[in-house]
C-alpha cells in the first residue's frame, strides 16, 4: 500500500523526467546537439508562469498556453542565430555554447531576481485532494500526472501518424539514411528545436506551483535528465519518455527504502544499462556504432 | 559513441554547473600597519546563502566601521578602518585558503559571518593557528562553541542548540508529543536534527521517525506521503532544511494537505526572505526561533529603516548580527587602544553588554558562545501584514541564559 503510493509519487516527478527527457532526446536525435541549456528553459518556463502573474495578473491556464509558445520561439532564435553555426563542427562546441547559454540565463535571473525563491501559488481549480480509490492524492499532482502522459501521448501520436512525424522520427533515429532518400531535413531542425525548447517550458509551468521557483532549479534538474536519456536510448524518443517515469518511481522508492543511496540510484542505474545495452534501454543496438 | 557523449554530459554538468555558480575571491592587497585596523568578511556573495547573508552582510560591517568613526571621531584609536570581502562559495577549502590569505598577506584583524558550518569551523581553525580574531554569525554548529572551540573564535549570532531549544521545547510543552523530523543530509542538518531530539525528549517528546533527505532535493512526496501513515502518528513534521529546499517542503506540505491530517508544521530555521519566498499564507501561524527580527522593537526598527536606506531591502538576523558585532568588536579595541588579537581578546572575555541587536547580552569567557535574548516568533496571518517584510510576530522571549546552551555542557575546552 506504502510502495503503491511511493510509485504514484514516483510517477508525479517522472511527468517531470520525462517531458523534459523528450525534448532534449528529439533535439539530440535530430541535430546532434547535447543541449546543456534544457534546464535553464525549465527554469524559464517556471519564471514566464511568475513574471506574467506577477505583472500582468494572467492565470496559471493562460501561462500553460502562452509560455511554451514564446520560449518555443526563442529556442527557434537560438537555433538559427547560434546553434545552427556550430551544427557541423565537433559536438563539443555546441555542447560548451548551450552550456554557456544556460549559465547566463540563470545569471540574468539571478541578476533581476536574486537566489531567493518566487511565490507562486496553486491554481484553485486543482486546490485539495482527490480520492483515488486506494489512496486520497492532490488534486494538482494528480493533474500534472494526466497532462504529461497525455503530451506524450499527443507527441508520440504526432511521430507516428503524420507524414511530418514520420520524417522528424526517421531523421532522429536515421538521419544519415533519411538524408540519403532526398528529405531535406534542415527544414524540419529548427521548428523540432524549438519543440524541445517548448517542452522544457512546458514542464517549468507546470512545476512552478509545486516547486521552488529559482534560477537554479534547472541546474539542479538537468543532470538526472541526461541520464534520464542515456538510460532510456539516444534518439529513442518512447525510451526517453518511458525511462522517465522509471527513474522518478526508483528515485521515490529509494528515497524510502535507502535515502542515503536516492541520489546515486540514478546513476547507478545509468552504469548499470549502459554495460547491460550500450545503447539503453530502448535504443537500437546498431545506432551506437554509427 | 554518441551515448558516450550524453554520459559524459551528464558527469560534466554535475561537477561544471556546480563550480560554474561562483566569482573568485576578491580580498584587497595592502600591508600590515600599525595605524590601521583591517576586517575581512567572508560570505556568501553568489549561491544559495546569498541573500539571507552575502553582499548586504559586507555593508553591514562597512556601516558599522562608518558608525564608529563618526562616533568617535578624533578620538578613535585609528582613522584608518578598512572591510575587505570574499565570496567562499559555501566551500570550506575555500574558505580556508581564503582565511590564510587574509591573515596572512592582507593582514586582517578579524574575520566575520561565514554562513556553511563547515566553512566556518574550517575559518575557525585557521583563526586559532593564526591568533587572530574570528566572529562567526552566518553558521549555525554548536561544534564551534564544543569540541573545536578554541581562544580566538566567538560564535555571535545564533546556533542549532538556540534553535532547537525555542521550537522544539515549546512545540513539544504545547502538547505535539510525537514528532517526525526530515533534515537535509549534511553537516548543518545532522546537527540540527541532533539538537531538537535533545530538545524535544528533554521536553517530554519523542522522535518517532528522522528522515534524511538528499540535498539539493525538489521532491518531498516521499516524506509527505509517509508522515501521516507512521505508528505512532506524527503530531507535527519538523522541517531542518533551509532556502530552496524549504520551499520544497512547505509547498508540498501543503499539497498534500498533512494540517488537515493532523500533522502540523514546524520549522527549525527560517529567514524573512524564505517568507517572503513561500508566501505569508502557506506559513500563516508556523512557529521558530529568531535571534533578532527587524520590527520587534523601536530601536530595531530604527537601525532597519537605516539599513534600508543603505541597501534597499530589510536586514535578516544574519545582516543586524554582523553589524552588531563589528561594533563590539571596534569597541574592544577602543578601550584596549590596540588591535593585539590577545589585548581585544582579553576586552571581551566576560564583557557584558547590550545593543539593538543583542540583548542581555555577554561574551562568555568559557566556550565563546555570545549569550543573548532570542526569540520564538510565528508567522503572521496575510491580513496582519502591514509592509513588506512585515512577517513576524512575537510568541515568547528566551532569556539569555536559557537560550543558549550553558557552557559546562559545551564540551568545551579552552587551552
Amino acid at each position: 500500500m506504502e510502495l503503491v503510493q511511493q510509485l504514484f509519487n514516483g510517477l508525479v516527478s517522472g511527468s517531470f523526467y520525462a517531458l523534459l527527457a523528450l525534448g532534449l532526446s528529439v533535439i539530440f536525435g535530430m541535430l546532434g546537439v547535447v543541449n546543456f541549456a534544457h534546464g535553464a528553459f525549465y527554469m524559464l518556463g517556471a519564471f514566464g508562469a511568475f513574471v506574467l502573474l506577477d505583472t500582468a495578473g494572467l492565470s496559471w491556464w493562460l501561462a500553460l498556453l502562452i509560455v511554451p509558445v514564446v520560449l518555443g520561439i526563442a529556442g527557434m532564435v537560438l537555433e538559427r542565430l547560434l546553434v545552427a553555426r556550430l551544427v557541423r563542427l565537433d559536438p563539443l562546441y555546441n555542447f560548451l555554447l548551450t552550456f554557456g547559454v544556460a549559465l547566463i540565463l540563470q545569471d540574468l535571473v539571478r541578476l533581476r531576481y536574486g537566489v531567493a525563491s518566487q511565490p507562486y501559488p496553486r491554481p484553485a481549480l486543482l486546490d485539495g485532494s482527490i480520492d483515488l480509490g486506494l489512496f486520497e492524492y492532490p488534486k494538482y499532482q494528480v493533474f500534472v500526472l494526466v497532462f504529461s502522459i497525455v503530451v506524450s501521448v499527443l507527441v508520440w501520436l504526432v511521430l507516428a501518424r503524420t507524414r511530418v512525424g514520420m520524417i522528424v522520427r526517421a531523421a532522429t533515429e536515421r538521419p544519415e539514411l533519411t538524408r540519403a532518400l532526398g528529405i531535406d531535413v534542415r527544414r524540419f531542425i529548427t521548428p523540432v528545436f524549438g519543440f524541445g525548447i517548448a517542452l522544457a517550458g512546458l514542464a517549468g509551468v507546470l512545476a512552478a506551483p509545486m516547486r521552488a521557483v529559482n534560477s537554479s532549479m534547472g541546474a539542479d534538474l538537468i543532470i538526472v535528465i541526461f541520464a534520464v536519456v542515456v538510460i532510456g536510448g539516444l534518439g529513442s524518443v518512447f525510451g526517453s519518455v518511458a525511462a522517465g517515469y522509471l527513474v522518478g518511481m526508483l528515485s521515490a522508492v529509494g528515497s524510502l527504502y535507502v535515502p542515503a543511496l536516492s541520489q546515486s540510484l540514478v546513476f547507478i542505474l545509468m552504469a548499470l544499462v549502459l554495460l547491460w545495452r550500450p545503447a539503453g534501454l530502448f535504443g537500437r543496438e546498431e545506432g551506437v556504432h554509427a | 559513441m554518441a551515448a558516450r557523449l550524453m554520459a559524459v554530459a551528464a558527469v560534466v554538468a554535475t561537477g561544471a554547473l556546480v563550480a560554474g555558480c561562483g566569482g573568485g575571491p576578491q580580498s584587497g592587497g595592502g600591508k600590515v600597519s600599525g595605524d590601521a585596523i583591517k576586517l575581512g568578511v567572508i560570505t556568501d556573495l553568489s549561491g544559495v546563502y546569498s541573500e539571507l547573508a552575502g553582499k548586504n552582510a559586507v555593508e553591514a560591517v562597512q556601516m558599522a566601521v562608518d558608525d564608529f568613526k563618526k562616533k568617535h571621531g578624533d578620538d578613535a584609536v585609528t582613522k584608518n578602518i578598512e572591510v575587505s570581502s570574499a565570496d567562499h562559495q559555501n566551500k570550506p577549502e575555500i574558505a580556508n585558503t581564503t582565511a590564510r590569505e587574509m591573515y596572512d598577506r592582507d593582514g586582517v584583524d578579524a574575520i566575520f559571518d561565514v554562513p556553511t558550518s563547515s566553512a566556518a569551523l574550517a575559518v575557525a581553525t585557521v583563526a586559532g593557528q593564526n591568533k587572530k580574531l574570528y566572529f562567526n554569525n552566518g553558521a549555525a554548529t554548536t561544534e564551534l562553541t564544543g569540541d573545536q572551540c578554541n581562544p580566538y573564535t566567538y560564535h555571535y549570532a545564533y546556533d542549532t542548540y538556540m534553535l532547537a531549544h525555542g521550537t522544539g521545547t515549546t512545540v513539544t510543552e504545547q502538547g505535539a508529543k510525537q514528532w517526525y523530523i526530515i533534515y537535509p543530509d549534511y553537516a548543518f542538518g545532522q546537527d540540527m536534527n541532533r539538537s531538537f531530539t535533545d530538545a524535544i525528549k528533554a521536553a517530554g517528546g519523542t522522535v518517532g521517525t528522522a528522515d534524511p533527505t538528499p540535498f539539493p532535493n525538489d521532491n518531498f512526496s516521499t516524506f509527505m506521503t509517509k508522515a501521516p501513515n507512521l505508528k505512532p502518528k506524527p503530531d507535527v513534521l519538523g522541517t531542518m532544511q533551509a532556502g530552496g529546499d524549504l520551499v520544497n517542503v512547505v509547498k508540498q506540505y501543503n499539497e498534500f494537505g498533512l494540517r488537515a491530517k493532523g500533522v502540523d508544521l514546524a520549522v527549525g530555521l527560517m529567514f524573512d526572505t524564505d517568507i517572503k519566498s513561500i508566501g505569508v499564507g502557506p506559513l500563516a501561524g508556523t512557529l521558530f526561533t529568531t535571534a533578532w527580527f527587524w520590527n520587534m522593537d523601536d530601536q530595531s526598527r530604527k537601525w532597519a529603516d537605516r539599513f534600508m536606506d543603505r541597501t534597499g531591502t530589510r536586514p535578516t538576523f544574519d545582516h543586524a548580527a554582523n553589524y552588531s558585532a563589528t561594533t563590539q568588536y571596534l569597541e574592544a579595541v577602543q578601550r584596549a587602544g590596540s588591535d593585539d588579537a590577545d589585548a581585544v581578546r582579553k576586552e571581551l572575555d566576560g564583557y557584558k553588554f547590550e545593543d539593538f541587536f543583542a540583548r542581555n547580552a555577554q561574551f562568555r569567557a568559557a566556550d565563546h558562545s555570545v549569550t543573548h535574548d532570542s526569540y520564538l516568533v510565528k508567522v503572521k496571518s496575510q491580513d496582519q501584514v502591514k509592509e513588506d517584510f512585515d512577517f513576524t510576530e512575537l510568541v515568547e522571549k528566551i532569556p539569555a541564559d536559557e537560550a543558549f546552551r550553558k557552557a559546562s555542557d559545551s564540551g568545551c575546552k579552552m587551552p
